[in-house]
């Protein structure tokens, strides 16, 4: 019997390429587990009430009292921030290229090309442009700079997810609101964000989950400081930095510190993508 | 003014590129490019800039990470879109995507507390080589479990625009299921896969802080995948503090990030070459 026809051969062929998928798919979920076990596991030990509401005293990277409320305070200002100057960029931006812009306009595939570029840009290459920036203005590391580097890396994100939204708007929905007589800018605003606010509420969510646990950026930019946040212009403890420079020093104390931060930033990190996840599942219900 | 906004949004990438090539003009005044990227002295506080030791690093890790990543990943999304049933599927995709934001920092970390001692103590004494742990292979595996979610989300959709007409024309005939897989749906579904795996390797590319947290930082071109490397993204972050001290250093080092700026747009525009037409336009939703 010709080989190649054996019903035999052939099964034990996809046999064998069946269990080197699973055991591929067993593989990286396995992997990943891992992480998010190593992390509770490690971390949970050591984190306690006073690690989260305390700034690091005197002699607190040599295992003396002190929390990471500095760094907390500094991600969530930071992020916050700049995901809000990214919404008054990234909103109107996607606004314009799905309401004002023709279908197949140029302007709107030329845009979301460089938006997709821009996604794949390295954080650190906005680390060193928000540097770059920053020495034109005058600035030194600080909330502000650091604002302005997470600022950028986030904003092709909420762009490119925001427009996958906002273009799955109804033609018709539109169609009805310019038949009333309302103007481009009102539908955009009223008609197409509404109807859009929960795509644009995942949308910002995982930009800000994006943002937050970016360390790469924020290492020129924004510093590092033992002291609570207060000014703009001062530099601001993050708590990627501070899950880095607490895990690379010697003293087991810290490091069990920084088991712990990179236990409090994963649970932020995974709250907000959950939370986005149940948003978008929740609201298409109702939408339109 | 909304136009304006757009237009002006559309050229970050153009600013980028041009305020990174502004300030390496100083340092490409000076040395020729091949002096640059093909000299391995790097000596900053003697003015010599030869970055071919960080590029041969960089290239290093990306690689291994590539090569141990995609075929995994083509074969977990083949399995996962083609084989898995529904409910398996509906589990271990959110759950895959959702892993996929845990910040790099904790990846490094990560490396550190499990795959340095797993290079050191196990897998570099199986092959009867000596590392200290932080090296190229532990680098190449970190990455490769950062980039796994991304390649399997893009595979995933690209395997599902592939017309089921097709699939079960060729099972109509007689073919296994593992035979349509590898002679219909790969066929159709190859060029996406493609995309996926260099957007990947681009990521790979460009990660900064949990590959310098196990490649061990040693600006040498690695002989074996057990010796330490030291990555361009690497050589970046680690010198902020002294960079403005040293004549030219600025210079240099913003010039690494061009040059990484440069690569990772080429792979980009690659890919996305590679997938216009085809139906799916998010490349990532973590």
């Amino acid at each position: 019997m010709d080989k190649k026809n054996n019903i035999h051969v052939r099964r034990l062929e996809e046999n064998i390429f069946k269990s080197l998928m699973v055991f591929s798919t067993g593989a990286i979920v396995l992997a990943l587990a891992l992480i998010l076990w190593t992390v509770i596991r490690k971390g949970l030990p050591h984190l306690s009430l006073g690690m989260l509401t305390q700034a690091p005293k005197s002699g607190y990277y040599l295992g003396k009292d002190g929390g990471i409320l500095n760094a907390i305070l500094g991600s969530l200002y930071l992020t916050g921030g700049a995901a809000l100057l990214a919404i008054l960029v990234s909103l109107p931006v996607v606004l314009y290229l799905n309401v004002y812009l023709k279908k197949g306009s140029p302007l709107a595939y030329i845009a979301r090309f460089s938006f997709d570029i821009l996604w794949g840009i390295p954080s650190i290459v906005y680390g060193a442009f928000g540097f770059t920036i920053m020495l034109l203005f005058g600035v030194k590391s600080s909330l502000l700079g650091g604002m302005i580097a997470v600022t950028f890396l986030i904003f092709p994100i909420m762009s490119r997810s925001m427009d996958e939204v906002v273009r799955m708007v109804p033609g018709e929905l539109m169609d009805a609101s310019y038949a009333l007589g309302a103007t481009k800018l009102e539908t955009a605003f009223k008609v197409v964000v509404r109807q859009a606010l929960p795509g644009i509420s995942t949308a910002v969510l995982i930009s800000f989950g994006r943002g937050i646990g970016d360390a790469a950026s924020l290492i020129f930019t924004a510093g590092f400081t033992d002291s609570l946040p207060t000014s703009l212009l001062a530099p601001a403890a993050t708590l990627p930095l501070a899950i880095f420079f607490q895990f690379g020093t010697p003293m087991p104390e810290v490091q069990g510190r920084a088991y712990a931060s990179a236990l409090t930033l994963t649970l932020i990190i995974l709250v907000i993508s959950v939370a986005a996840r149940l948003l978008t599942r929740k609201f298409t219900k109702h939408v339109v | 003014m909304m136009r304006g906004l757009a237009v002006a949004s559309t050229l970050i990438v153009v600013l980028i590129a041009l305020a990174l090539f502004m300030r390496s003009k100083p340092i490409l005044a000076l040395k020729p490019l091949t002096t640059l990227l093909f000299s391995t002295a790097w000596h900053p506080s003697r003015g010599e800039f030869g970055f071919l030791a960080f590029i041969a690093g960089t290239l290093w890790v990306t690689l291994v990470a590539s090569f141990i990543a995609i075929p995994v990943c083509i074969l977990a999304s083949i399995y996962l879109s083609e084989y898995a049933d529904k409910r398996l599927r509906e589990w271990i995709g959110p759950f895959i995507d959702i892993l996929a934001g845990i910040p790099s920092v904790v990846y490094g970390m990560w490396g550190v507390l499990v795959i340095v001692p797993l290079v050191k103590n196990i897998i570099a004494p199986l092959f009867g080589g000596y590392s200290a742990g932080y090296s190229v292979l532990a680098g190449g595996l970190v990455l490769a479990v950062m980039i796994s979610p991304v390649i399997i989300h893009i595979s995933v959709e690209v395997l599902r625009t592939v017309p089921s007409d097709l699939k079960q024309a060729s099972l109509a005939l007689g073919a296994t299921k593992w035979e349509t897989i590898k002679f219909v749906v790969m066929k159709r579904a190859m060029p996406g896969m493609i995309a996926a795996s260099v957007l990947g390797l681009s990521r790979a590319f460009g990660e900064t802080i949990a590959v310098m947290m196990v490649v061990g930082n040693v600006a040498r071109i690695p002989r074996t995948v057990f010796d330490p490397a030291y990555p361009l993204p690497a050589l970046i972050a680690n010198n902020y503090g002294e960079m403005l001290s040293i004549p030219l250093y600025d210079s240099g080092l913003l010039f690494a990030a061009l040059l990484l700026l440069l690569v990772v747009i080429y792979f980009n525009v690659v890919s996305k070459m590679i997938l216009s037409g085809s139906k799916w336009s998010l490349y990532y939703n973590g």
